[in-house]
């Protein structure tokens, strides 16, 4: 557990986040589109070899954004494909986001299931 | 030389109030703003990731399953409870672009939806946002890795 560790995360997390901000802020654009925009981004960048020096450089910084989920399907791909031929190519990408996919749905059923939503102001 | 005009009173008036309308400032504040938050999340991200690694020992793929495992639980849970809207009506893209986000996008339509039933309502609604993310994500996922087969030569 390194100081620079933190710091790299921190900058480079929010720098990511503030690219998505200006979409959002000056083209209008959904959160929704956002997020589609992040991921196939990041997958596109994975694919390119431009996305896992910024992982290395920042770790959660760069994985815990959603571009960092499109780097874990590119990167799964990739290594699948390298191991497996196109097998690979069809699984390692759901293989490697497996654990939060299934987590978004467990937790996401749990959670609508429990609560309901506020009434908003 | 004769398109050059002097702008009236009026004219600077309208000019002024245009300026004062523009959402400039606004902009800045919002990506301050989501630098900061979108900067802790990846803080409490990495938190959760040394924990994995140094703690529990796990494996390098192991580590990265489960901070993403923890982030979704700690966004999906946040939303339920109430406090990751009040968190993003502050944060903006901050809250949206970190995977908490995500969860974020899950459980929200998703308790909407709850009372048109536990199929077309909640079952449905839950991929509302996360169902076009993963349409498109693993899309170019299985492209990128059909690319990797061409290139290496390995089918």
């Amino acid at each position: 557990m390194e100081l620079s560790a933190y710091i790299y995360a921190f900058i480079i997390g929010g720098a990511i986040c503030v690219i998505g901000q200006l979409l959002i802020s000056l083209t209008r654009l959904t959160s929704a589109r956002v997020l589609v925009l992040f991921v196939v981004t990041g997958v596109i960048l994975t694919g390119l070899g431009l996305y896992e020096p910024l992982v290395r450089l920042a770790g959660a910084g760069a994985t815990t954004p959603l571009t960092g989920f499109g780097y874990a399907l590119g990167k799964g791909a990739i290594d699948g494909a390298m191991e497996d031929g196109l097998i690979g190519a069809f699984t390692g990408g759901i293989r490697a986001t497996a654990g939060g996919v299934a987590a978004a749905i467990v937790f996401g059923a749990l959670n609508a299931a429990i609560f309901t939503p506020k009434t908003k102001k | 030389m004769k398109n050059e005009r002097i702008p009236s009173a009026k004219e600077k008036d309208y000019q002024r109030r245009v300026n004062e309308r523009m959402p400039k400032s606004k902009t800045l504040s919002q990506c301050i703003r989501a630098f900061v938050s979108g900067g802790i999340i990846c803080c409490i991200g990495q938190l959760i990731h040394d924990f994995a690694k140094l703690t529990l020992n796990y494996s390098e793929s192991n580590v990265a399953a489960f901070t993403a495992i923890v982030l979704v639980f700690i966004g999906a849970t946040l939303t339920g409870v109430g406090i990751y809207d009040k968190i993003g009506a502050w944060a903006g893209a901050g809250s949206v672009v970190p995977i908490t986000g995500f969860a974020n996008s899950i459980v929200s339509p998703a308790m909407e939806f709850k009372r048109e039933g536990y199929v077309l309502g909640l079952g449905a609604k839950l991929f509302s946002i996360a169902g076009p993310v993963l349409v498109y994500g693993i899309s170019a996922s299985v492209i990128v890795g059909i690319i990797t087969c061409l290139i290496t030569g390995r089918f």
